[in-house]
């Protein structure tokens, strides 16, 4: 999934801007911190492609409220290609780069990051890639935005925005890291859903 | 892709694709659970018409770490000693429902007249066939190369390196050689330099169709090309029929062979500091390579085996994990187009 240019649509409406994008990381790095009494034994895991620098920019905010944590091993990825449950309708994907501390992640509070909350799908996947590399002493999930129609039981314990969309509307999450600018849009597609693999955007990975 | 016959169907893009792929499966292998659920429910059948070891358990432990279930099937011992036609083994595979079928023949073709006969609709991989191709052996040395003198390169949504500007020597029993066909092939592709070193004798005829050079003299080549990695490549002793010591009519025998041909402590010498040794294995010692070299560190020979596996997972995944449906509609509205 190859992040392109931000191409604008014309029914496409922002909903989050650079600013709230900004303050919507600052307050769950605070959450985190807070629910888990401190950053000790943390380690944040964005799942490719844009839960990765998400997973980043909270790491960096972590320090910044106590430095005493090593940034290096805070942020990681996680690739969950391989776990997915829709390969097989699809063309295959390439698969992203996995990246845990050195020490693995066992015994950890383990909070995964990602840009789009939507059927729970490559959640579901990551927790089982999750069972596959160790045994952390919890899980949590953190989104950019949770915009609904959960097709698993599955919820988010960080969010930075609620976004009721209808399931024809599109999601789209822009990051300077990949897109050259922070944005959420959504997008209202006039045209009928396609079948098929669609435009490649980084976000909705679940949608059917 | 479809199916994998010859590193001559693989564009830069393709060939980059797996090696990229193959980076990322060989990350999982270092996990203690190295098994992923990728594949799982699909069926592999490794169809051995030769004797193979290493490439049959590298496939078979490929496709078991993406969770695939694996049949063997080899000639030995089986209908095809009774005399069943390829046609007859690829049907009862079909009906059995195989995904994909990895074929080594002794025969040069054979998986490509599996492939387009229309006998079963699984994907077909090439592991050998007669003195044509073996393309996941190229593929695994290209791999090792890239590893070792290109750097992986790979960050998020990035491509990884080709191999551009590096020198590569391939050594040996050319004439019987898949391995060197399919790496000629795939390493131009891949934007290395190769140079072939036979003894004329052991150099196909039409060789100069093929995208290197050909050299008869080993040890000028050596110290003038100062090659990034040296391939020694097997003296097939048993595809080599008639008369004489061991070598068949190809050369008089194995000690002049070795003498001309071999890569010994001296020849390693001459091979600059970050030079890599490389053969497809299994290796005659003393005949092409000589202890001295296949144990020194500038050996990555058992490294090979172990990108063997992480190659082949990433064959069978972007041949398997994907929509197979959907690709084979494309093409066949191509077809009626």
């Amino acid at each position: 999934m190859s992040p392109g240019p931000a191409v604008p649509v014309p029914q496409s409406t922002v909903v989050l801007g650079e600013a709230d994008i900004a303050r919507a990381l600052t307050r769950i790095a605070h959450e985190v911190l807070e629910r888990n009494k401190g950053g000790a034994d943390l380690v944040l895991l964005g799942i490719p492609t844009r839960g990765v620098p998400l997973a980043h920019r909270l790491a960096d905010r972590l320090v910044s409220v106590e430095p005493g944590l090593d940034r290096e091993s805070l942020a990681g990825a996680l690739d969950v290609t391989m776990y997915r449950d829709d390969l097989r309708r699809h063309p295959a994907r390439p698969i992203g780069q996995t990246q845990l501390p050195a020490s693995g992640i066992d015994d950890l509070v383990v909070v995964l990051v990602d840009d789009v909350l939507y059927s729970g799908r490559t959640i579901r996947a990551a927790l089982d890639a999750i069972s596959d590399l160790g045994r952390p002493r919890a899980v949590q999930l953190a989104a950019l935005v949770d915009r609904g129609h959960r097709e698993l039981p599955i919820r988010a314990d960080y969010v930075g925005k609620n976004l009721p969309t209808s399931q024809a509307e599109r999601v789209r999450v822009l990051l300077r890291e990949s897109d050259g600018e922070d944005a959420v849009l959504i997008e209202s597609s006039a045209e009928a859903p396609r079948p098929g693999p669609g435009p490649a955007v980084g976000t909705e990975r679940g949608a059917r | 892709m479809r199916h994998l016959l010859s590193t001559a169907d693989l564009d830069v893009t393709t060939a980059v694709r797996i090696l990229d792929t193959a980076a990322q499966m060989a990350a999982t292998q270092s996990r203690e659970i190295k098994k992923l659920p990728t594949l799982r429910g699909r069926t592999v059948v490794n169809l051995f018409f030769e004797d193979s070891t290493r490439t049959r358990i590298s496939f078979e432990t490929a496709a078991k770490r993406l969770s695939a279930d694996v049949i063997n099937f080899s000639a030995k011992g089986s209908s095809v000693s009774k005399g069943e036609s390829l046609k007859d083994t690829a049907l009862t595979l079909q009906a059995m429902g195989a995904d994909a079928v990895v074929i080594r023949h002794q025969a040069s073709g054979a998986p490509h007249t599996l492939a387009a006969s229309g006998w079963v609709d699984s994907s077909v991989i090439n592991a050998g066939d007669g003195t044509h191709q073996h393309p996941t052996q190229a593929l695994l040395d290209a791999y090792t190369m890239r590893r070792h003198l290109a750097g992986d390169a790979v960050g998020v949504g990035d491509v990884g390196r080709d191999l551009s500007g590096l020198r590569v020597v391939i050594v040996g029993d050319v004439l019987h050689s898949r391995v060197a066909r399919s790496n000629v092939l795939l390493l131009r592709t891949l934007g290395a330099d190769v140079t072939l070193v036979a003894p004329p004798t052991l150099v196909p005829v039409g060789v100069e169709a093929w995208p290197c050079r050909v050299s008869y003299d080993l040890d000028p080549v050596l110290r003038d090309q100062q090659p990034d990695a040296v391939m020694m490549l097997r003296v097939q002793r048993e595809r080599m029929t008639g008369g004489g010591s061991g070598g068949g009519a190809f050369f008089p025998n194995p000690v002049e062979y070795t003498r001309g041909y071999g890569l010994d402590r001296r020849r390693l010498a001459l091979l600059p500091d970050h030079a890599i040794v490389m053969h497809p294995g299994p290796m005659n010692r003393g005949l092409e390579i000589s202890a001295d070299a296949a144990d020194s560190p500038r050996a990555v020979i058992v490294e090979q085996v172990t990108n063997g596996v992480a190659v082949r997972m990433a064959v069978l995944y972007l041949l398997l994990a994907g929509d197979l449906a959907e690709q084979k509609n494309v093409e066949e509205r191509v077809v009626v187009a």
